[in-house]
């Protein structure tokens, strides 16, 4: 399978191409339901992130939120 | 000119604040200049604030206000009594954030939570035994006016929702994020960033348990938009939520909301 780079939050990740943004978080072990997540500047909407597919170059910051207040 | 308990009156040398008992307050028996208290004897000089208070007494609004305002930083107060902060979520981070707020006389809050005062809750949350079964937010609201009469308070007793936020809250120069769930915090971050550009917002992650005081840390997302916690101690099983620790990101976002309104950004 053909791999890309993205950046994310600041690193560079080599992945598969054709993944998708639910896909990237859920191999980071992250609840996507808990992610905010920004691509190349656009917060992304969480009912997106099932459809948003990565492509080479993505500048992706993920803020991760864990519970408690 | 001095100022005494919010008159100006021209300055007179050689006057001791217990001379301005008859005039400005009968029966006073605290004095405080400039913010500190002093003894009835202290001489006063050109341009000092004074406050005469009667022990035990209610402060009226103007004199609450000078109050304030002596204890406070200079020019401060002007800030602070004009914004309004929304505080989303009343529960161990939400109540203590409100209070903080209320008692450095914060202009106006808007309070929301959906739930009732239960009690599971007491062991963080700022609210007392006479209370359970309350709505939190009238609980809240009660509990403020104790702390500061003067700070006008709106409350919303629904279920907040990504789609809600911008509406309920689209008066404040700064939001607080003090949720419990996950979900709903990174929802709420989602919907600011997108709708409400250009005001301020305090979330919390990783607030649970009783790890290094400071391993919980302000960080700045971008512009106004901070994030307090530790980032990685969740509330769950083994892992319990409790007042010191959460009072301690509390705390730092109180003084991230007062940070932000004084563009110390």
């Amino acid at each position: 399978m053909t791999t890309m780079k993205i950046t994310c939050n600041g690193e560079t990740k080599e992945i598969n191409q054709g993944i998708t943004l639910i896909s990237f978080i859920k191999d980071l072990d992250l609840n996507p339901d808990n992610v905010v997540a920004e691509c190349d500047g656009t917060i992304i909407k969480r009912d997106k992130y099932d459809t948003l597919v990565l492509t080479e170059g993505n500048v992706l910051e993920l803020i991760r939120f864990v519970g408690g207040g | 000119m001095i100022k005494v308990n919010e008159q100006t009156v021209p300055y007179q040398e050689g006057t001791r604040i217990k001379d301005l008992v008859e005039t400005h307050k009968a029966g006073a028996d605290i004095f405080i200049i400039n913010g500190f208290p002093a003894s009835p004897d202290t001489l006063l000089a050109d341009g000092d604030t004074c406050c005469l208070i009667r022990r035990g007494e209610v402060p009226t609004a103007g004199e609450m206000e000078s109050l304030l305002v002596a204890r406070h930083t200079p020019g401060l107060h002007e800030v602070v009594k004009k914004a309004v902060v929304g505080i989303m979520g009343l529960g161990g981070l939400g109540t203590v954030v409100a209070g903080a707020l209320a008692r450095i006389g914060i202009g106006k809050l808007i309070l929301a939570d959906f739930d009732v005062v239960e009690p599971s809750n007491l062991n963080r949350q700022q609210y007392t035994i006479s209370q359970l079964g309350m709505k939190k937010t009238n609980a809240l609201k009660e509990n403020l006016l104790q702390m500061n009469p003067y700070v006008a308070i709106e409350t919303f007793d629904e279920l907040l929702s990504e789609e809600s936020i911008p509406e309920v809250f689209d008066t404040v120069d700064v939001l607080a994020e003090c949720f419990d769930d996950p979900a709903m915090k990174a929802a709420a971050l989602s919907s600011v960033l997108t709708n409400m550009p250009g005001i301020g917002y305090v979330g919390a992650s990783g607030v649970a348990g009783y790890g290094d005081n400071n391993s919980i840390k302000t960080q700045k997302i971008r512009k106004n938009i901070y994030i307090i916690g530790d980032n990685v101690s969740a509330a769950e099983p083994g892992q319990g939520l409790m007042a010191p620790r959460v009072g301690i990101a509390a705390h730092h976002q109180a003084n991230q909301i007062l940070r932000i309104l004084l563009e110390e950004d």
